[in-house]
């Protein structure tokens, strides 16, 4: 690609200087703000209120969206914004991941708010650049790219008609582009789309980094909740962020040798444990699919079973033998966890890029499910290839599986056919059949338009027409309040049922992951208990993405005497880990574990609260589709009888002696559903609120989060 | 035998059960565990050696990872 005869055609149409301040202890103390409706760029400034209640990363996003918008604003609509935002703790490179950035909009999905947290160089770059945030509104007329330079401190806003659009190119094209050479590629981040984010609401971010090794571009993903739709709505092409270098310490923490220290002793757990742990160096979270399917956790057939027997062509070691093995795979610098696995020349076999011999980041244990088991593949080859087309199309591969999942099933139940699927014959297994429907989705053409609306969409369309029972759609379609669930069968962990459909953005399980302590240790097995890990994990987790950090080295390696500790399941010293580093960076001697989750208090619950800002936010919005908690179909049932005929009896106390399928089906999800009720009032009285899951003043006032705004949206809600 | 597994009631076949021949039956794969029988940890290294019998209490914890 000619390069030079790209950036030729570019026209500038804006462009803002500004001056260039060391980070102070993890914060540049200001935001950067681009409109792309009337090409004004500016800075705003971070009040100490912003950093004290929002902190930064996720919670400067909702801060700047909440401002930004108002509770009428469409996805779709100008004064929508993108936020990407880093933390006070993004950019160090003496602790493992370090190098996440939170994108905070309002979904396509699910109409509401959306956070997704991602890998890659630009939040730490935007960072060293000079901004906290960077926030994106209004719309351009046309493709246009978002140029932040912290060279030569300015932005640009340039017209840019000739660059592809698919990430895998563009991310290439664009780190050539912006460098002075090859060894200045790792100071270019990009974050860019995908052609099926144009024909989509599932649209995905890519986030670069330079892979210094292989001397190739990497990309990471902000997969959830369809932001890349909303990017490629503003006709960005791409943001681009320069820096001249990264050194050891340009967040200007207080304490380094504090952060070193906790870094050497966790590069040494990586060293001595990984191995014996999780393997995250060799396999990186594709360890977890036979375990998984060992469980009866992996989804199979749109989450109708928990296992196959087929699993073990899809096991871990089989990915082991994909990845290209000892090369360091840190999606951010100093990050000894590895994990951002690669396929290397790997030659694609079908769509636009076939016969190309590319690089395939991952798959990530999701993928392994979603492109996969999901849909009844168990095709390694098959898995690769469309996590590649997902991740430069730009779409998550999450949503995307458990969409296939769906039309599958509806195709196998003649709710889908021939003639509704444009000829695609859309049974569990059919690789090829998948494979042409995900094309389809970046040409726009076919059924791909109608699966790239999503489940929830996908099931009202169906029902309008008279395509199936509408109650059968809604109990198989897995999404709550419009987000495709990600990859775990919860039927047998109530408290995971909880973690996924009381989350405030949807069903994802960035917020808690509860199926060993529930269901296997039976660790937690009162209400009580189910509440109080659905505080404390939930919150502790929203804390990663408060300050740029990852979750993956908190939990997937720990000390070797972390048996001997009072809770293991949290890890203490790796949260001590984290208390040091807040502070070492922010200088505040006043923080500790305690103060870490009321943190993420405060933000969570402005984030419910926007939610419900926007009418959505109470107890009906945590409702889950019923495969979530139960067997739907007979054939699910009797598949796991034993399971479930003890149950009846067990805990039911009803004999399923004598009893149709129907009618035990009918037994257990009367029973289940009456549990999952149970649950939202014991946790929302333990999140301090109301029975219909709006946060109380009190509870307000007594985190420090009493905003006249939030009061405001929340004080004819009160009715306990 | 009737023992007590991770808070629960189990009941296996034979008597006098090795840690590993439980976690075979159980199809405990996961690698990240804490092992306690009647209240004493035991290490990976002896799984195959030690015995459970009838009225035992326990406790194979797995602790989190992925997502």
């Amino acid at each position: 690609m000619n390069i030079e005869a790209i950036k030729k055609q570019h026209k500038q149409i804006a462009e803002w200087k500004y001056e260039w301040h060391p980070i102070d202890k993890g914060y540049n103390n200001r935001t950067l703000y681009v409109n792309l409706s009337n090409n004004e760029i500016k800075e705003k400034p971070v009040s100490k209120e912003m950093k004290e209640k929002f902190v930064g990363g996720k919670g400067f996003g909702l801060r700047l969206l909440w401002d930004g918008t108002k509770p009428t604003t469409k996805w779709n609509d100008p004064e929508n914004e993108i936020i990407i935002s880093g933390g006070p703790i993004c950019g160090i490179t003496q602790y493992s991941g370090t190098g996440k950035a939170l994108c905070v909009s309002i979904s396509p999905q699910t109409d509401s708010i959306m956070d997704s947290n991602v890998g890659g160089f630009f939040g730490p770059f935007s960072k060293f650049a000079g901004f906290d945030a960077v926030e994106v509104q209004g719309k351009a007329d046309k493709d246009v790219i978002i140029f932040i330079d912290g060279v030569n401190h300015k932005v640009e806003i340039l017209d840019a008609p000739a660059e592809p659009i698919d990430s895998h190119v563009l991310g290439e094209v664009l780190h050539e582009m912006y460098s002075d050479d090859e060894k200045d590629r790792k100071n270019v981040a990009v974050v860019s789309a995908g052609t099926a984010a144009d024909h989509s609401l599932i649209g995905m971010l890519n986030f670069t980094f330079w892979d210094n090794k292989r001397k190739l571009v990497r990309l990471k993903q902000a997969g959830r909740g369809g932001i890349g739709t909303v990017f490629r709505d503003k006709k960005i092409k791409a943001i681009v962020a320069k820096i001249d270098g990264v050194k050891g310490n340009l967040n200007n923490v207080v304490d380094l040798e504090a952060i070193m220290e906790r870094g050497k002793r966790f590069n040494r757990e990586m060293r001595e444990l990984d191995d014996k742990q999780c393997e995250m160096k060799k396999k990186g979270t594709a360890h977890l699919t036979n375990i998984m399917n060992d469980y009866d956790l992996l989804p199979v057939h749109n989450f109708k079973f928990g296992s196959h027997p087929d699993a073990n062509k899809i096991h871990g070691d089989v990915w082991q033998s994909y990845f290209t093995q000892g090369v360091p795979d840190g999606c951010w610098i100093g990050c000894n966890m590895s994990c951002a696995k690669g396929v290397d020349n790997y030659e694609l076999r079908s769509g636009p890029y076939k016969g190309d011999k590319v690089i395939v980041d991952g798959p990530e244990y999701e993928t392994t499910s979603s492109l996969g088991s999901i849909a009844g593949i168990f095709n390694p080859d098959f898995t690769i290839e469309a996590n590649f087309y997902c991740d430069t199309y730009g779409i998550c591969t999450i949503s995307w599986g458990t969409i296939l999942g769906f039309v599958m099933e509806c195709y196998e139940n003649g709710i889908l056919n021939d003639e509704r699927t444009g000829g695609l014959k859309l049974n569990f297994g059919n690789a090829d059949a998948a494979m042409d429907l995900l094309h389809q989705v970046a040409k726009g053409e076919g059924f791909g338009l109608i699966a790239g609306l999503g489940v929830r969409k996908m099931k009202e369309l169906f029902a309008e027409k008279g395509w199936g029972d509408p109650q059968f759609l809604q109990d198989i379609g897995m999404e709550n309040k419009g987000l495709e669930y990600s990859q775990y069968v919860s039927k047998e962990s109530l408290a995971q049922q909880g973690g996924y459909a009381m989350t405030n953005k949807g069903p994802q399980h960035d917020e808690a992951w509860l199926i060993f302590m529930d269901m296997v240790n039976n660790q937690i097995p009162t209400f009580e208990d189910k509440a109080e890990a659905l505080h404390y994990f939930p919150m502790f987790r929203t804390w990663f993405g408060l300050q740029g950090l990852c979750k993956l080295p908190w939990n997937d390696v720990e000390p070797e005497n972390n048996a001997q500790t009072d809770e293991p399941a949290k890890v203490p010293e790796h949260v001590d880990n984290y208390v040091t580093i807040y502070k070492a960076v922010t200088g505040n001697q006043n923080f500790d574990k305690y103060e870490m989750i009321t943190q993420s208090e405060r933000v969570y619950n402005f984030q419910r609260i926007f939610n419900l800002r926007r009418g959505y936010g109470t107890r009906k919005h945590d409702a889950q589709p019923y495969r979530a908690a139960g067997p739907v179909t007979v054939e699910e049932y009797e598949s796991r009888a034993e399971r479930y005929d003890k149950q009846m009896k067990e805990l039911i106390g009803v004999d399923p002696e004598g009893k149709t399928t129907e009618e035990k089906i009918a037994i257990t999800r009367k029973y289940r559903e009456n549990r999952y009720e149970q649950l939202l009032d014991a946790v929302y009285l333990r999140r301090g609120w109301t029975k219909n899951g709006v946060p109380k003043i009190e509870h307000l006032k007594k985190i420090k989060m009493d905003l006249p705004e939030l009061i405001e949206i929340i004080k004819d809600h009160q009715e306990d | 035998m009737k023992i007590i597994l991770n808070n629960r009631t189990e009941v296996f076949d034979k008597n006098n059960m090795s840690i590993s021949e439980i976690m075979e039956i159980k199809n405990f794969s996961y690698q990240k565990i804490i092992v306690k029988l009647n209240n004493i940890i035991i290490e990976k290294e002896d799984f195959k050696n030690t015995i459970v019998k009838e009225g035992d209490n326990l406790v194979i914890l797995h602790l989190l990872a992925g997502g």
